[in-house]
């Protein structure tokens, strides 16, 4: 089982300017945690606090309550995964055996490491017999990408890092590989700590949203309080006047809000959004639209879910 | 304290105080025979005094300090250096004996090994703009001039070796220009436009530069042997040739086999820096209605610009030093004194053409570096 | 293919010659004047082919392996205070003419092997070095991240990342010393080292050009195949790492 990740009072300083100033917050085992911020607001730098790659000017970061600093970095680094933006596969080495680096370094048995390869790239939907051999530079962008992650996971990892990890990819494939990687998260239950600068991102992919700014965290809870009670103008600003209530509306599946009744026309998905449920109405020019399994959507409700009022009581 | 410590000091001190220790200077009592090496602190009245000064220097750079202070301190020590040398000929030598020789020593070569060293570095740290790196190359090279023209050297043995064939050194010294620049300059001639045709002529780039890189691994001293015939063959064979001064033995042949070598870097970075040109550019005047001449010299040679210098450097500094090897085929040249120097085994001899060689390739490759640099103008960071 | 096959023709004709180099005194003869011999023979070519190659095979091999050593330490955080005075030295280092070092040698290792060794050491030093710092120092940085972030030591990054992904360049840089040199080994026959540059000042001496044209000749020819088979294995090296470099 995956494990519970508190950040306490983490500090970064570079000659005497704090580019992560006193941030903590607590991650909930199997969830994911999106840092966001604008560029130079820190995030980054929190990130690779966490395993280490920046050293903290003070403060800890706890893994189920066991302070990481009391292990050396390198053998912290083994047991956290983590994928950065332009995946950084080794060029030099194929694709399994970039997925076996770490099971290597822990000294995994030759058996047990191909199995675990083949398992990765399946998961993936990357055929093992075609892929398993090749070089990253004969990779699509997507599939380097996929290779990349997989390669974080592949010492089963509680805790996986991902510093934007789809910046590199075209908004089709991103928005595949951001689907994918919620479907494998759920699947493993890894806690997930992603850096992102976009907003939508943070929001399709988080149970929980840090948005940092000027190396602060100004505020951190779940997707709909960001979105309804942002707490400061920074973090309005960053959320975006035009796209705050389709944001909204994408935190709710549709069947959530399904009422009896019937609509015509084709179904939408179970578990599709009610931005899509929006834009098949609006499209269609429906006023409901039915909903797989039963029940409809009606344009009324969605409109009262893409209110704030709708969500806090006031 | 540890972290004050400065490990390149370390190092230097490592160096010079080795050099310090080691002889300054060989006492010869002629030019041909085995001397008798005495170090800075032996060889002259004040010498101990001025060893320990040295080596004080050598010491204080062992800790941390401003850049500054480790260049005036480098430098202030490679003057007294050379002071120490010129002083210790003259007080070493005996008064009207024209055969003695003192000539500098390990000590001297390794403790101005660790100064310049030191200077380097103190440079280094302190990122010099471009304009005060010109201002540096001229100091250095005014200061070398002084020290020579006003004598305190004069009875060092390499010249001793210049003063007794002065009018030599000065004509060998224009044909070691001649050879250098003149084939430079004729690569220049031959070179762009042929890598301007390669870079129209897509098809004859793999050939040529096949043909002008195996010229390139032709030994030198083969080129220039091969080059005898040919001009020896020429000055008999072709009317007027011989009346023009062209001849198998001479500069000639010298000439054009340090043409060849200039050749393949030419032809290569004229291409290099053509193609190198960023093809939205390109497409970007042509769109703005550029004829192709215009795109070729209004955009694409002061973009080449500076990868057509740096072929400039490459051939100068390798053609400065490439010429020595005309002394071997009757070219003159600085090589005429090395390969003289050789047979005689009189190294000091040796010296009176390697020295000035070093420092004209060396003057020439940080001259080119900089002009390099002020010409590709290209964005910080980059 | 058609290089490959006139690579491999000329290792054979550089074999045949070397051995038997009489049978080939036709190919000279026209370019002999006053009946001079046609082929060099105070010496066996093959033997001078083999210590000219010795000589830069173990001076190449020792700037190699120094040069790395040096470009490693200048690269770690212990070293990092030395590396740019080493970027100093070694573009100055390389305007130094390689005669000149050859001849500066002399005075203190005497005539013979010696001094050639020592200038070819020194001068190979700074093209290996200068491109396996380019080749520490130049990999692309998400690499380095992510070799780090997974956990690689200092050491298991150095072996198992930066110097596989330097190979390729770090080669280009023994091609360069290899190439320079076989050529300023001729030189060294001035300073009466056992080279090939023997048969090449013979001739210049005795006005023969046919030892010049032999002596160069096979020089040549070995200069070409070093060329070439550096490239090869620069090419194989990188394509494996897929960098285009």
């Amino acid at each position: 089982m995956s494990d519970m990740i508190e950040i306490r009072n983490l500090t970064k300083r570079y000659d005497g300017v704090a580019a992560v100033d006193d941030v903590s917050f607590t991650v909930e085992a199997g969830q994911i945690a999106a840092l966001v911020g604008t560029s130079g607001s820190g995030k980054t730098t929190l990130l690779r606090m966490i395993n280490r790659l920046v050293e903290p000017t003070s403060g800890q970061v706890l893994i189920d309550a066991e302070d990481t600093h009391n292990l050396p970095g390198y053998l912290l680094r083994r047991r956290i995964g983590y994928a950065i933006q332009g995946h950084g596969l080794f060029p030099h080495r194929t694709v399994a055996q970039n997925i076996a680096t770490v099971p290597r370094l822990l000294g995994w048995t030759a058996d047990q490491i191909r199995d675990r390869v083949d398992e990765l790239l399946t998961l993936f939907q990357l055929d093992p017999a075609a892929f398993r051999d090749r070089m990253p530079h004969e990779l699509s962008g997507g599939q380097q990408q996929r290779v990349g992650v997989a390669r974080a996971l592949a010492a089963k990892p509680d805790l996986l890092l991902m510093d934007e990890p789809f910046g590199a990819l075209d908004p089709v494939i991103r928005a595949k590989a951001q689907d994918d990687l919620r479907h494998i998260q759920r699947q493993l239950g890894t806690t997930l700590i992603l850096v992102t600068h976009d907003m939508e991102e943070a929001v399709t992919l988080g149970d929980r949203i840090a948005v940092m700014d000027k190396g602060r965290l100004v505020q951190y809870g779940p997707p709909s309080e960001i979105l309804t009670a942002p707490a400061t103008p920074f973090v309005r600003d960053l959320i975006g006047m035009r796209e705050r209530p389709f944001h909204l509306l994408s935190l709710t599946p549709a069947h959530a809000i399904a009422v009896d009744g019937d609509a015509p026309g084709a179904p939408i998905a179970r578990d599709a959004s009610l931005r899509e449920a929006l834009a098949e109405c609006l499209w269609s020019g429906r006023s409901a639209v039915p909903v797989e399994g039963g029940g409809i959507v009606t344009l009324a409700a969605l409109q009262a879910h893409a209110a704030p009022t709708a969500r806090a009581a006031e | 304290m540890h972290a004050r410590l400065d490990r390149p000091g370390l190092l230097f001190a490592a160096i010079g105080l080795a050099g310090l220790a080691l002889p300054l200077v060989q006492f010869k009592p002629n030019r041909i025979v085995l001397g008798e090496g005495m170090t800075l602190a032996a060889a002259l009245p004040l010498g101990m005094p001025l060893a320990l000064l040295l080596a004080a220097v050598l010491v204080a750079g062992c800790w941390r300090s401003s850049a500054a202070w480790r260049l005036i301190g480098a430098v202030g020590a490679l003057v007294g250096l050379v002071l120490a040398l010129g002083g210790s000929a003259g007080h070493l030598t005996p008064p009207d004996n024209t055969l003695a020789r003192v000539s500098p020593s390990t000590g001297f070569w390794l403790t101005g090994l660790a100064f310049a060293l030191m200077l380097a570095d103190a440079i280094g740290r302190m990122r010099p703009s471009l304009p005060v790196r010109w201002l540096l190359l001229a100091v250095a090279v005014g200061l070398v001039a002084v020290v020579l023209a006003s004598g305190i050297l004069d009875g060092v043995s390499v010249m001793r070796e210049y003063a007794a064939r002065r009018d030599i050194f000065l004509r060998e010294a224009r044909a070691h220009l001649f050879l250098a620049f003149g084939s430079l300059g004729l690569a220049l001639l031959v070179g762009l436009p042929l890598g301007v045709a390669l870079h129209q002529a897509r098809r004859l780039r793999g050939p040529v530069l096949s043909v002008l890189n195996i010229l390139q691994t032709i030994p030198s001293l083969a080129l220039f042997g091969i080059m005898i015939p040919i001009f020896g063959w020429i000055a008999a064979n072709v009317p007027g040739a011989a009346q023009a001064g062209v001849a198998g033995i001479g500069v000639f042949p010298a000439l054009v086999a340090l043409f060849l070598y200039s050749l393949l870097p030419v032809v290569s970075n004229t291409l290099t820096g053509l193609t190198g040109v960023n093809p939205a550019t390109r497409e970007a005047a042509t769109g703005l209605g550029l004829t192709s001449t215009q795109v070729l010299t209004w955009v694409l040679v002061p973009l080449a610009l500076p990868v057509l210098l740096a072929a400039v450097r490459i051939v100068l500094v390798q053609n400065i030093g490439l010429a020595v090897i005309a002394g071997l085929i009757g070219g003159g040249g600085f090589g005429t004194f090395v390969f003289q120097g050789l047979n005689q085994t009189a190294m000091d001899l040796v010296l009176l053409g390697a020295l000035p060689t070093i420092a004209l390739a060396l003057v020439a490759g940080i001259a080119l570096d900089l002009l390099v640099e002020a010409t590709s103008r290209r964005p910080k960071g980059t | 293919m058609t290089g490959r096959l006139l690579l491999a023709a000329a290792v054979l004709f550089l074999l045949a010659f070397l051995l038997t180099p009489t049978s080939f005194a036709w190919l000279f003869q026209p370019v002999t004047r006053n009946n001079a011999p046609a082929i060099y023979t105070q010496t066996p070519l093959w033997s001078l082919t083999l210590s000219h190659l010795a000589l830069v095979a173990v001076a190449v091999i020792a700037s190699t392996v120094i040069a790395l050593v040096l470009a490693v330490l200048v690269t770690r955080p212990a070293g990092r205070e030395f590396l740019p005075l080493a970027r100093t030295v070694t573009s100055v280092g390389q305007t130094f003419p390689p005669v000149a070092v050859l001849a500066l040698a002399v005075p203190v290792m005497g005539f013979g092997a010696g001094p050639t060794l020592v200038a070819l050491f020194l001068y190979g030093l700074l093209p290996v070095f200068e491109n396996a710092l380019a080749g520490l120092t130049g990999q692309p940085p998400q690499v380095a991240e992510a070799a780090r972030g997974m956990g690689l030591t200092p050491r298991q990054r150095l072996t198992q990342i930066d110097l596989p992904l330097a190979l390729p360049v770090i080669l280009g840089g023994m091609r360069l010393t290899a190439v320079i040199s076989l050529g300023t080994a001729t030189i060294g026959s001035t300073v009466a080292a056992k080279t090939l540059g023997e048969v090449i000042i013979a001739g210049l001496l005795s006005s023969n050009t046919a030892f010049v044209l032999q002596g160069g000749m096979v020089v040549g020819i070995i200069a070409v195949l070093l060329h070439e088979g550096f490239q090869a294995l620069e090419r194989m090296a990188a394509a494996r790492t897929g960098l285009n470099r």
